[in-house]
């Protein structure tokens, strides 16, 4: 049997009313092992404008590198505020397999809904001063110049806060990914 | 060393670009850069799973809410969700909303003179069952104006949210009415060039979910993305 999946539709601008029943900032409960980080950005649109309509969705492995664990879920929601910032507080990703049974480096999948996006914008968040960056299958096939857009910042003087900025045109632009 | 199976890419003409300047909101909000192909890797073909301690009973019964009985015609709306491979998906997390049947959202963005009503808010949550079926009972939204052109109308739709089983299978799309004449103008309806593509968005009138002197059912089964067959000589 084959069938074509079902055509993406926008969320709107009404969004809200059904998705922010669930809303996932905070992933890691006390008792979960790993390093505490905290991811804070902004979504920026074309025109420099904040983007305050926009759900945040982030799926990462525990801190061993393993999925969907009975402690840690690894789903997180945020929606973005009148500034257009979202934020969440979770913990740092292991590495998981990537091709060839070669490690990635740790990161997390985000996808992006909002008006104006008739389907999700899908990208991926890493870490700054992680040497397996180097090395990593996914950001090797990024070109070098814009690799840095999907590499978090270290927020100076906040043991474990970082700052990733989503930009959807212009200078800096994001990288989305063909999913 | 084990080969990842990953999903099948969309179907051309099935699935919408960023940039489709009909729909006027994607032109400042369209990626501007080659997106980069994303091979499908653990991170991707794995996803969040969610139970009965976040959706519960009566979370399916949009009409039964609040105090009172919602304005409206009462409808059930009902479906399966499968892969492309024909497979169910079961217990998997299905969310939406609507306007009410006045075509009006509680929501502060939501500036159309038309009344909200107190016995609605238009949110609705559901597990499908082992077969990859779920069931909503609702009341029919409304049609109401939108700034994109000008005399523009988005037609009767109702919001579906799904995740599926892996993260590549998540899919945010609109469920339409059949018949509805506002779909030959509406920009998101159109934002796909294969027709059946769009016809798939259209739910069907069902007899077998219609109660009888109750409310009439409605038909809307979702794909969602599925892994390419295993090729033959790859099965131990």
């Amino acid at each position: 049997m084959s069938l074509h999946a079902t055509t993406s539709q926008t969320v709107g601008p009404y969004l809200h009313i059904g998705l922010t029943w669930l809303i996932i900032e905070k992933l890691a409960a006390a008792r979960v092992p790993g390093e505490r980080i905290s991811i804070e950005g902004r979504v920026v649109d074309g025109d420099g404008k904040p983007v305050n309509d926009a759900l945040v969705e982030i799926w990462q492995a525990d801190s061993r590198g393993r999925y969907g664990t009975k402690s840690f879920r690894g789903f997180g929601r945020s929606a973005t505020d009148a500034q257009g910032k979202f934020h969440f507080q979770t913990v740092k990703p292991g590495r998981v397999p990537g091709l060839a049974g070669k490690l990635q480096a740790p990161h997390i999948a985000v996808n992006i809904f909002m008006r104006g996006q008739l389907k999700q914008l899908v990208t991926r968040i890493y870490f700054p001063g992680e040497a397996s960056n180097a090395k990593d299958p996914v950001l090797a096939l990024v070109p070098a110049d814009r690799r840095a857009t999907l590499v978090a910042k270290k927020v100076t003087g906040k043991a474990g806060a970082l700052k990733w900025d989503v930009f959807l045109q212009g200078r800096g632009e994001t990288v989305f990914f063909d999913c | 060393m084990s080969e990842i199976i990953g999903y099948r890419r969309p179907a051309p003409g099935t699935q919408p670009d960023y940039l489709f300047p009909p729909y006027a909101s994607t032109v400042q909000r369209a990626p501007t850069q080659p997106l980069v192909r994303l091979p499908h890797t653990q991170t991707e073909l794995t996803g969040p799973v969610f139970g009965y301690d976040e959706v519960k009973r009566g979370d399916h019964d949009l009409t039964r809410q609040h105090a009172g009985d919602p304005i409206g015609e009462r409808i059930i709306v009902s479906g399966r969700v499968l892969d492309e491979n024909g497979r169910p998906v079961p217990h998997t997390l299905v969310e939406i909303w609507q306007a009410n049947s006045a075509g009006r959202y509680p929501h502060r963005v939501d500036q159309h003179d038309a009344p909200t009503d107190p016995n609605f808010t238009g949110c609705g949550r559901a597990l499908t069952d082992k077969h990859g079926r779920y069931r909503f009972v609702t009341i029919r939204p409304g049609e109401y104006p939108w700034r994109n052109h000008y005399n523009a109308w988005r037609p009767a739709h109702i919001h579906f949210s799904l995740f599926g089983q892996a993260f590549l299978q998540r899919l945010v799309t609109q469920m339409y009415f059949p018949g509805d004449p506002l779909l030959a103008d509406d920009p998101m309806y159109n934002c796909v060039p294969d027709e059946r593509a769009r016809r798939r968005l259209i739910s069907a009138l069902d007899w077998e979910t219609t109660i009888p002197e109750i409310a009439l059912g409605y038909r809307f089964d979702i794909i969602l993305r599925g892994p390419e067959e295993t090729p033959m000589e790859n099965k131990r």
